[in-house]
């Protein structure tokens, strides 16, 4: 009764994302986007693929959804599947990690400083320091380098993404090209120049540029700055290599894009806004989620008396809220084309172990296998 | 609380939020912008137009991260201290990304030692820590992962951040007492019954858990049953509110 893909195969899932390398989940807050990651993870795992899903958001929601009571680190962590999947045959494995960002530039500093000298003078700067650890911003630089790292890695066979609120996720997709676009430009070469003495002449046009930016962001900060790119000499063009690559990854027919949704009117609106973003990225949404679907219940066959008007209420105005659910997305709907839409109930409870997980990768890849029974 | 002159802000472009609000106006505030009207304002109007004719805002926020961020609150703490309104009502970020939005001041006052954005930081630190200036209101959903998000996100605010916390508030809670069905009863109404009373029993069981969890005061917005807002359910909802 509930969770039908409606118009889709059970199969138009697994078809949409089956093979992908690279799965990126995306919406606004509260959709389950993080749930949908997880439910993903966990049902190809099932299939025998070695997957890692990675949180790049700070809040502990993947941890929570995959009830992991002492949390996630930087380090991906193999599961236990045995109790979620019921099959031990399967050689599949899911693995999780939420991004830690100071420690993964930390890591990226140390792996490619061309000495240890330079990554200490690097991991000392107080301007760096400020960048890795305390701002936002960062995070979605790491979010790239980790992609990077975990889609090259032997172990994985998927990595699956799960994207901070809209925002950030834009951020994300954006990271790696302003991260090149910095390298490339004339600010960054002239903080470079003083290590670089065999350029003699400095640009006459851009000396007031920087004094401007020292103006604005103070002194000591520029010197700060300065003596960090001064430290980082050498360095940058592997930086600008992962950057390329990840641009280039997620923008290939490898990665995915998998529109997390919730039918309330608002969270469509972002998530059409959302879609539209994604389309001027030049990426196709593979697959749409609409998650927290209200379930529709069929009329009963008896007629109403006086005695159980409280339950006729409560099933019409159930059924009211998924029919006025539905109007809102059907803009979205269209606006994502051929991609398959599968529908997910708002269920009576919550999802925050590995059981609750199968049972939504059940709703997500063979929807009718639940739509005899009631969603509680 | 009639009578106060309001002004609502959100930061994120969301679409949906001047649709909701009547007769209350809504401005955007985003971190380019206010950074060329600060600078303007504080007689740096040549380096705003060099600064962003040359496209250097986006460089200058890539290379140091939080700038964004200073510069926008430091445009609110601009409209607070104006005296326009009584009540600046900011729609801020999800709880991700809340924590590092509202530590900005403070990371950047240890490590901007003198300059523009240094003054920025520290008067946008003095309004964040006075509770008569701001509050951070809390806003959850009746579920397990939001709960716990909201658990953390407390926990990070008083401990990294220091402002004051208004009362939490839990939308969308769905009360009301439990649906009977018996024998006779035809089974959709059984089941619709079921998932609503299921509904209702995690609600109450969340809300319960978070009152042991938090000593703070907690407002409850009931569920609209219908999937979407609009200003009649926000006038509804901001008089259980106030």
């Amino acid at each position: 009764m509930s969770g039908r893909a409606r118009g889709d195969s059970s199969t138009a899932l697994v078809d949409a994302i089956g093979d992908a390398e690279v799965i990126v989940c995306c919406g606004s807050g509260g959709v389950g986007k993080t749930t949908t990651a997880a439910s993903i993870g966990l049902h190809l795992a099932g299939l025998g693929r070695k997957v890692v899903v990675v949180t790049i958001d700070p809040a502990k929601r993947l941890a929570d959804a995959l009830g992991l009571a002492a949390g996630l680190t930087n380090e991906p962590q193999r599961l236990t599947l045995d109790d979620a999947t019921g099959a031990t045959a399967t050689t599949g494995e899911l693995w999780a990690m939420m991004l830690d960002t100071a420690a993964t530039f930390d890591g990226l500093v140390k792996a490619n400083a061309p000495s240890p000298e330079q990554a200490e003078r690097i991991l000392a700067n107080p301007f760096y320091r400020n960048i890795a650890g305390a701002l936002s911003g960062t995070q979605e630089y790491m979010a790239a380098e980790k992609l990077h790292a975990l889609h090259g890695d032997a172990r994985f066979e998927t990595v699956i993404v799960d994207t901070p609120p809209t925002r950030n996720a834009l951020d994300f997709l954006e990271a790696p090209g302003t991260l090149a676009r910095f390298l490339d430009h004339p600010l960054f070469r002239l903080l470079m120049l003083p290590t670089r003495r065999g350029l003699k002449v400095l640009n006459v046009a851009a000396q007031p540029l920087l004094r401007t930016i020292g103006k604005v962001i103070g002194g000591d900060v520029l010197a700060d700055a300065i003596a960090f790119f001064q430290a980082f000499e050498g360095m940058e063009t592997g930086f600008r290599r992962r950057a390329d690559d990840v641009m280039a990854l997620l923008r290939s027919d490898v990665t995915r894009y998998v529109l997390v949704a919730s039918p309330q009117e608002d969270t469509v609106e972002e998530a059409r806004y959302f879609a539209a973003r994604l389309h001027e990225a030049a990426v196709d949404v593979s697959a749409l989620v609409v998650n927290r679907a209200t379930p529709t219940f069929p009329a009963p066959s008896g007629r109403r008396t006086k005695g159980d008007a409280a339950l006729w209420q409560n099933l019409d105005d159930l059924n009211a809220t998924a029919a006025t659910e539905r109007t809102h997305l059907r803009a979205l709907i269209r606006e994502v084309g051929a991609a398959p839409t599968v529908w997910v109930p708002l269920l009576g409870s919550d999802v925050h172990d590995l059981a609750s997980l199968r049972r939504i990768s059940g709703l997500l890849f063979d929807p009718a296998e639940d739509a005899a029974g009631p969603a509680s | 609380m009639a009578g106060l002159r309001v002004l609502v802000v959100e930061l994120d472009g969301k679409p949906a939020l001047t649709r909701l609000v009547r007769d209350v106006p809504v401005i955007s505030v985003t971190a380019s912008a206010a950074l060329a009207e600060y600078l303007e304002s504080h007689g740096l109007k040549r380096v705003a137009k060099k600064l962003s004719s040359s496209g250097v805002i986006e460089v200058v926020s890539t290379a140091a991260p939080g700038i964004d961020d200073i510069v926008v609150l430091g445009k609110l703490k601009q409209i607070e201290r104006s005296g326009e309104y009584d009540l600046i009502v900011v729609d801020g970020p999800a709880a991700g990304h809340a924590i590092a939005f509202l530590r900005a001041a403070r990371s950047l006052l240890d490590t901007v030692r003198s300059g523009p954005i240094r003054t920025q930081a520290s008067e946008v630190l003095e309004m964040l820590s006075d509770p008569a200036r701001s509050q951070v209101v809390l806003v959850t959903l009746p579920e397990t992962t939001p709960v716990n998000e909201l658990i953390e996100t407390t926990y990070s605010l008083e401990e990294k951040v220091g402002v004051q916390l208004g009362p939490v508030v839990v939308n969308g809670v769905d009360e009301g007492p439990p649906l009977e069905t018996d024998g006779s009863t035809p089974a959709p109404l059984v089941a619709a019954a079921e998932y609503r009373n299921a509904r209702r029993a995690l609600h109450q069981r969340e809300v319960a858990r978070l009152r042991e969890s938090l000593a703070i005061e907690q407002l409850h917005l009931p569920d609209v049953v219908a999937a979407g807002l609009d200003a009649n359910h926000i006038d509804d909802l901001a008089d259980a509110l106030l």
